[in-house]
Formats: C-alpha cells, sequence, structure tokens
C-alpha cells in the first residue's frame, strides 16, 4: 500500500467516525425537556457501550472460558493449564521473575521518585532538572530497551578491542573484566528491572512532587518551629502527608510491572531465564500455538492485577475516613 | 508509559494553589551540598544513557563498532549516513512503519476522546436510571489486562473481514482507551458549576447544545491532557500492534519496526541508534510541547473521584 493510499484510509475512517457521532448528535437533538434525557443518555452512551462489550468483556470473558481448553482449543481439559503454571519447570521460572519485578521496581523507581522530587524541590533550575527524570517517559519501552541493551553491550576481553558498552567500559577502567550482562542467570533479570525502573522513576517523581507542594505550609512551619531536622520532617511530617499520594504511585507502578512485556521481549526474547508472565503469554499464544497455556496466563495475569487494586482502593477509603 | 490505567486520587487540595513560601524556607534545610550533588548525580545517570545512544546515531558505522561514544570527544566525526541508512528500504526500512505509525496514532486518539466525552457527558450531566451503577461498571473495566482480550478479539477481526488493517488497531486502541479516558473526562465535567448547566437549560438549550455552547470550551485543557496521555500511549505501543499487525511495514508501527530490527539485527548498532531516536523524536516532541497539559491530567485524574 502507497503512503497516499495509507493516509486516504486514515482519512477515510475518520470520516465515516465522524458521519457516526453526527447521526448520534442528530437523533439526540431531537429530543427535548427533561423526559428526553432517557433518550439523549441512551444515544450518548450506545456506542461506548457496544465497543466495550465486543471488545472488552466478550473477549475477557471467552478468554477464561479457552483457559480450560487444551493447545488446540479443542479439548476441555479443567484445571490443567493453570496446575502447568505452577509445576512446569520453566513457568516456575516466569512466575519467580515476575514476582520479582513486582517486588523490586515500584519501591525502587518510587524511592528514587521520591528522594528527587525532595531533593529539587524548591531548587534552582526546578523544572529543568525535572524535565530530565521525566524524559524517559515519552521514550516507548522498545526505545528505552534499545538504549539500554547499548549500556549493556558486551566485548570479548582481547587486545585491541574496545567496549562500546557503558557499562563494560567502566567495569574495565575499575580494572574488572567485561561481563555479558544479559545472559549471566540469574542476575540478568535484574539488568532488564533497571530499565523498567528509569523509566517509571520520573512518573513517581512528578507525582510525588505535586503531593509535596501540596503539603499545608502551617504543618511544615509548626514543625520547624518545634525544631524538627530534615529527617524527622521527611519521616514524621513530608511522608504521611503523602501518604495517599505514595499509596497510588505504588500500586500504579506495580500494576505495570505486571504488564510488563515490551522490554522482555526486546531485549532478551524471554530467553536466558529472563521470561515474565505478559512474555510467556506472548510467546505461548503466538510462538507456541498453545492457546489453552496462553488464555490462562492473560487470566492469571488478571488475577494478579486484583489485589493490587483492592489494596489500593482500601487505602484510599481509609485515608478519606481519616 | 505506564501501560496502567489506574486513576490517580491524590489530595484533596487543588494541587497547585497551595504552593507555599513558608515550605520554602523549611526545605532550604535539606538543600545542603551533598543533597545537591547527589541531585546532580542522579540527573546525570538518567541522562547519560539516552545521550549515549543519541551521540551514536550520529557517528559513522565504524567508529561506533570498534569504540565507545566517550572517545568522541577526543576524535569527533559526524555523520547523518546511519539516519539514512535506516529510513532507507536497503538498510533499516523504517519510513514505511513511519508513516504507519502517524496513521495509527491519528485515528486512534480522535475516536476514543469523542466517543468518551458522549459518554462522560451522560455520566455526568445526564439523570437516568441505573446511571452510578454503569459507571461504576464502566471504570471496573479499566481493571482488565489487555492481555485477556487480545486472542478473542483476533478472531473477531478475522471473521469480520480486517485482519491485517488499520482498523484492527484503530478499534483496539480505542477500545483499551474508553474507560479511563471516560473517568477522567467525568472527573473534569463534574467541576463544572451545576449552575451553569441549569441556567443553559433554562434557557432552553438541549443536551446536545450544552455539550457544545457550555461544556466543550471549558473542556480543553481536559481533552488536550487525554489526548497527549493516548497519543504517547498509541506511539509507543508494541504489544497491540505486533498482535493485530504482524511484522510487516504494510500497517506495523516503529516499535515493531525497531524491535524486528532488534531481534535480526541485533548488533547493527548504527542502524537501531539511528531508529531508535526516530521513533523517539515525535512523542518527545509532543511531550515537551505541551507537558503542562501532560501532568495536570496525570494529577488530576481523582481531584474529585
Amino acid at each position: 500500500m502507497s503512503n497516499t493510499a495509507k493516509f486516504l484510509e486514515m482519512g477515510y475512517a475518520i470520516l465515516i467516525f465522524v458521519a457516526i457521532v453526527g447521526v448520534i448528535l442528530f437523533i439526540a437533538n431531537r429530543f427535548s425537556g427533561r423526559k428526553g434525557d432517557r433518550a439523549v443518555a441512551s444515544a450518548f452512551l450506545a456506542p461506548t457501550l457496544i465497543v466495550l462489550s465486543v471488545g472488552l468483556v466478550y473477549p475477557g470473558l471467552r478468554t477464561v472460558y479457552e483457559s480450560f481448553f487444551d493447545a488446540a482449543g479443542k479439548a476441555f481439559i479443567g484445571l490443567d493449564n493453570y496446575s502447568t503454571i505452577f509445576t512446569d519447570s520453566d513457568e516456575i521460572t516466569v512466575l519467580r521473575n515476575t514476582v520479582v519485578w513486582v517486588l523490586i521496581t515500584p519501591f525502587f523507581a518510587t524511592g528514587i521518585g521520591l528522594l528527587y522530587a525532595i531533593l529539587v524541590d524548591k531548587a534552582r533550575l526546578e523544572s529543568f532538572a525535572k524535565a530530565l527524570i521525566f524524559l524517559p517517559m515519552a521514550i516507548s519501552f522498545v526505545g528505552a530497551s534499545i538504549i539500554w541493551k547499548f549500556i549493556y553491550e558486551y566485548r570479548p576481553e582481547q587486545s585491541g578491542i574496545k567496549q562500546i558498552g557503558l557499562l563494560n567500559q567502566v567495569v574495565v577502567w575499575l580494572g574488572g573484566s567485561p561481563q555479558q550482562w544479559l545472559l549471566n542467570k540469574p542476575w540478568n533479570n535484574v539488568f532488564l528491572i533497571v530499565i523498567m525502573i528509569w523509566i517509571q522513576a520520573g512518573f513517581a517523581m512528578t507525582v510525588l512532587s505535586a503531593a509535596i507542594k501540596a503539603i499545608p505550609e502551617d504543618i511544615v512551619e509548626a514543625a520547624r518551629l518545634d525544631g524538627v531536622k530534615a529527617w524527622g520532617m521527611f519521616r514524621f511530617v513530608t511522608v504521611p502527608s503523602i501518604r495517599p499520594a505514595l499509596v497510588v504511585v505504588l500500586t500504579t507502578i506495580g500494576i505495570a510491572t505486571l504488564k510488563v512485556f515490551d522490554i522482555v521481549r526486546t531485549v532478551t526474547g524471554g530467553q536466558f531465564g529472563t521470561s515474565v508472565v505478559a512474555n510467556e503469554f506472548y510467546s505461548q499464544s503466538f510462538r507456541a500455538d498453545n492457546q489453552g497455556l496462553g488464555a490462562a496466563l492473560a487470566v492469571l495475569l488478571f488475577l494478579l492485577v486484583i489485589p493490587i487494586v483492592l489494596y489500593n482502593i482500601r487505602q484510599l477509603r481509609a485515608s478519606e475516613g481519616r | 508509559m505506564t501501560s496502567s490505567s489506574i486513576p490517580l486520587p491524590l489530595t484533596k487540595q487543588p494541587v497547585a494553589a497551595t504552593v507555599s513560601v513558608a515550605a520554602g524556607r523549611a526545605k532550604k534545610r535539606l538543600t545542603s551540598p551533598w543533597a545537591s550533588l547527589f541531585a546532580v548525580v542522579l540527573a546525570i545517570l538518567w541522562t547519560l544513557p539516552t545521550f549515549g545512544l543519541a551521540l551514536s546515531s550520529l557517528r559513522p558505522e565504524r567508529a561506533i563498532k570498534t569504540s565507545g561514544w566517550w572517545t568522541f570527544f577526543s576524535n569527533p566525526q559526524v555523520t547523518l549516513d546511519n539516519y539514512r541508512a535506516a529510513l532507507s528500504s536497503d538498510g533499516g526500512g523504517l519510513s514505511s512503519y513511519f508513516v504507519n505509525s502517524f496513521v495509527i496514532t491519528i485515528p486512534a486518539v480522535i475516536i476514543p476522546v469523542c466517543l468518551a466525552s458522549l459518554a462522560a457527558y451522560a455520566f455526568a450531566w445526564i439523570d437516568f436510571k441505573g446511571r452510578n451503577l454503569l459507571f461504576v461498571a464502566v471504570f471496573a473495566l479499566q481493571i482488565i489486562p489487555i492481555q485477556v482480550t487480545l486472542i478473542p478479539l483476533l478472531s473477531l477481526y478475522v471473521k469480520a473481514g480486517l485482519a491485517g488493517s488499520f482498523w484492527t488497531i484503530w478499534l483496539s486502541h480505542s477500545t483499551f482507551a474508553l474507560p479511563l479516558a471516560i473517568f477522567l473526562l467525568h472527573n473534569f465535567m463534574k467541576e463544572i458549576p451545576r449552575e451553569l448547566i441549569e441556567a443553559a437549560r433554562m434557557d432552553g438549550a438541549g443536551h446536545v447544545q450544552i455539550f457544545f455552547r457550555v461544556l466543550m470550551p471549558l473542556m480543553t485543557p481536559a481533552l488536550a491532557a487525554f489526548g497527549i496521555f493516548q497519543f504517547l500511549w498509541v506511539w509507543n505501543d508494541l504489544l497491540v500492534a505486533l498482535t493485530f499487525a504482524g511484522g510487516t511495514p504494510e500497517v506495523a508501527p516503529l516499535t515493531v519496526g525497531i524491535a524486528n530490527l532488534s531481534g535480526t539485527r541485533g548488533t547493527a548498532w548504527h542502524l537501531l541508534s539511528a531508529g531508535a531516536f526516530i521513533s523517539i523524536v515525535i512523542p518527545l516532541t509532543v511531550f515537551l510541547a505541551l507537558q503542562r497539559f501532560f501532568v495536570r491530567g496525570l494529577l488530576a485524574g481523582g481531584l474529585k473521584g
């Protein structure tokens, strides 16, 4: 397809869509007064509800159903796919990696984001300093993966061969020998996690910085008059005041980490013991053609998100109640 | 980008309004020389990876492969050949992927923003039975990971004869965006004073007029915030594109093109570095130009959740 044809198709799609919205508005406009409210509401909500039921609710339920079937999606096998996830040694590595990702990423990203937000708060060039940390958020996971793969690049230790990856060069400068960071199990997982922390710290920093700026000045002033020092200020004023924001940031990053796929796929392809649930879902569904196991992994992902969301809701309820 | 879409109900205060003078004085105590040094170290650590690849993308292929980018300063050589090679069809072949990224992203932003505005208006300002229940249901759909929907959606597209076309990606991204979009826009719409809507109704305006004449002009920041969010999300997405577009330059976006390049030519750093920067430059520009709206969008999710 030529570029012109692609843009034409795009214009065509937008036109169709504008026409649909136009018809809806036209219909809605024919009803007036409080009695027409129901009709207007149905017209406004109809496209959304249709799209969501067909595109989200039905496929979700269908996947749950398919997770009870075999690789070809033909024979009912009960919970076998789920027991595979928890017994097969490869799948156990996948689960272990996912747990490690979710335990490490949110805390480091939030910790670094919080620290940086406090350090640059009210400093000179604050907005510039923040933009530096924030920028990775605009970069795709794929782009970030390429950036970091280059950092981890390995050249064998021979005379005449120079390192081109920054990390190995630093190791060589310090007198060590270069490492295959992305191949050596199990530490290669940590080098992948670093990429996610690098991306998410900016998100944490932005949200927490806004929360810090919203701390009422009289609280800070009162604590200062009581002689509270920097650490005490952090421990007893800053952290308790921004607790709701901290919970939201931790849980949001936790959920994003649970679904991480692009980084693992781009950097290692899930080889060398680095696969995680979201990547394994893709491999099983589209590479290994094991539809049933793929569906079960997707459902597992959903089940793992739920406790994080519930924790988030409970914490926010508690802080609102206070 | 975070792929999650959990709303961000933060503090109850309007965030910008309480920036305080006293807090500034209190924080000064933290800003010791060590603290400043530490902040600078963090900033350098965060910037260096991107800088290294950016610089490499401008060095000749031979130089990239035989020496680190930090040697650039003792032996500066600059070229745009890598970018030419990455875009041309006998090198990286990224130019058609680049076009696809635009063709995919524009409708995938416009469609959900419009649909969500209509739905958010209905939830915010029209009284009907079961409104709250329905709103909570739509809101709850946010927690469904998109992985759960992909395979059944793919077979639906095959049945509808859409497989392998842009339509699959437009429709999928629009669907996945709706719950968060409706939630965010609903919160913004609720902030508009009831008197304004009531007054318009007294004057005999119907919902369609109120929607266009009263709400739309006030909604620009919210629409911009969500628009940017969705733009970055769609432009940077890999999973949806990979699932529905496959790997061909016919419909697949840049992220897929670069991921493929990394898989097949993982050591061709002259192509990879230039390619990565071609994919980064558009979202980065959008992001820097409209950062204000984006940050507000991030923070405003739950001011009145």
